[in-house]
């Protein structure tokens, strides 16, 4: 069955049944605008990944599996451990997620989580050299959107960090050019937590983490990651919508502030 | 990561004798290719983009096509003699990525649903890439579209601004993109004060945030009059050949 409520046609009733709702202060669901909806996070689901995480923002479901593995740095980049995030939007999560190569939205997603990891410098590469030149680890991130209820990018930026912060990669002794695994294992250096945080604007009210019924009429969302230290390290404005020069810091303080509520749920993973 | 570069000195001058607040030189043209419905050239820096806009046309394939507005497609695409090392023809995920945040960047100033069932293309060829070719793509996918004659409710203008070397500081070639803290491309409809493109990469602190946005209007303002110079030029009558 097609799913009506995308067909461009229907936004704008839709759109305007939301915003006569948001105009009394209150959202679909009941929530404050600056509400976000509750994230519970599960970690170490599957054994033989090195990391894994399981994020349920509502019904919006994302898994992460961090695979570890040893391979050769970028030639510019020596004596660097190397990061590969993708995000593949299942067919499991919605019926207009189809199987095959993503899709732009599946790029542009998986690339804003990327950069929120990659930018904010996260993980101490440096750490991650095992010979240089030869060999470091290669940490491959792999997300999966399971359940669309909207922000999938926070859902799915959430897993990635809560896998990272509680994978084990062995320890390794190396002997002259070889490099033998040890029983023994390590975490990945994690030197920052950065939370990606979404809110959408609807007419010209901004709410934080959207619903899906709020995502399908929202005309933007911009995606912020902020680190524990108020930087932002990364932000994307998506749909064709515009955004008020003042709404760029209000995001950002938006983002920030529930950037420390997640973060404060990830410190509980130890 | 060379930290040893000193992309900028303690009096505020850059690598390439630019200040903070500085463009890199630009120059745009409009209407530079003869088979487009419009076109633009623009070279800002060593950055070097040649856009060209079909359509308003019949959507292929014909299931594409919206019974309420054009479809606008926009495609980014970087040659493979643009960079240092080969690039690879193929769409990359940025480029794939970049298409999409472009093509949301320019929607927001078209009337689209003046031509129902119809396709505009936009393709945006990077012929030489020297950081910012997102926004001067944008900047001269923008007036290419206007030469085409497609109403619009603005020009779209995007420059980046950046931290390097600890300042905020205006259009980021190529090794202060490299080497810098952050780069933030920003678009905006200048005459209604709208941010269409909104993008960072890097470390920003909230202040310097805000200065980056403050800082963006003054290369907007100045990209803006030359785009208006540009189209000026094509429609007075002195044509331009490539």
């Amino acid at each position: 069955m097609a799913d009506l409520s995308t067909v461009e046609e229907f936004v704008p009733i839709q759109q305007k049944e939301l915003l006569a709702l948001l105009s009394t202060g209150v959202r679909e669901d009941g929530r404050k605008f600056d509400e976000y909806r509750k994230v519970e996070i599960q970690t170490s689901i599957y054994e033989k990944a090195n990391g894994s995480a399981m994020v349920k923002i509502g019904n919006t479901v994302a898994v992460a599996g961090v695979k570890a593995e040893l391979g050769e740095p970028f030639p510019d980049t020596p004596n660097e451990g190397v990061l590969t995030v993708s995000l593949e939007l299942l067919p499991h999560a919605s019926p207009s997620f189809e199987p095959g190569p993503p899709d732009e939205n599946a790029v542009e997603m998986s690339r804003i989580v990327d950069r929120g990891l990659r930018e904010s410098k996260a993980i101490k590469t440096s750490e991650l050299c095992v010979l240089p030149g030869k060999k470091v680890w290669v940490i491959y991130v792999d997300i999966y959107a399971m359940d669309h209820d909207g922000n999938i990018v926070d859902a799915s930026g959430i897993a990635a960090l809560a896998a990272l912060l509680t994978a084990k990669i062995p320890e390794v002794k190396v002997e002259g050019e070889d490099v033998v695994l040890l029983e023994s294992t390590k975490g990945i250096p994690m030197v920052e937590r950065p939370v990606p945080v979404t809110v959408a604007k609807i007419g010209d009210y901004l709410v934080v983490d959207p619903s899906l019924s709020e995502e399908n009429v929202a005309d933007v969302r911009v995606t912020m990651t902020t680190l524990e230290s108020g930087i932002v390290s990364s932000i994307q404005k998506s749909g064709s919508g515009t955004l008020e020069e003042p709404d760029v810091l209000k995001i950002y303080d938006l983002a920030y502030e529930k950037g420390k509520e997640i973060r404060s749920l990830l410190a509980k993973l130890g | 990561m060379s930290e040893s570069v000193v992309l900028i000195t303690q009096d505020g001058v850059r690598l390439d004798g630019r200040r903070i607040d500085e463009l890199r030189p630009v120059k745009m043209q409009v209407g530079v290719l003869k088979n487009c419905s419009g076109s633009a050239y623009i070279e800002q820096g060593k950055t070097k983009i040649l856009v060209a806009v079909q359509g308003p046309r019949e959507a292929h394939p014909k299931h594409i096509a919206l019974p309420g507005r054009a479809i606008l497609r926009t495609r980014y695409h970087m040659a493979p003699f643009s960079t240092d090392e080969r690039k690879s023809p193929a769409p990359s995920r940025r480029e794939v990525e970049l298409s999409k945040v472009i093509r949301e960047a320019l929607e927001p100033a078209l009337f689209l649903e003046e031509y129902p069932k119809t396709v505009i293309d936009v393709f945006i060829e990077v012929l030489q890439a020297d950081a910012g070719t997102r926004s001067a793509g944008i900047t001269a996918a923008s007036i290419a579209l206007a030469e085409a004659g497609i109403p619009m409710r603005d020009l779209v203008t995007a420059v980046a601004v950046g931290k390097v070397g600890g300042k905020v500081v205006l259009d980021l070639n190529e090794a202060e993109d490299e080497h810098g803290e952050a780069d933030m491309p920003i678009a905006m409809m200048p005459s209604l004060n709208k941010i269409t493109l909104l993008q960072l990469n890097g470390r920003l602190t909230r202040q310097e945030l805000e200065e980056g946005v403050n800082l963006v209007k003054k290369g907007i303002k100045e990209l803006y009059s030359l785009q208006k110079q540009a189209l000026r030029a094509r429609f007075s009558g002195a044509q331009v050949e490539v």
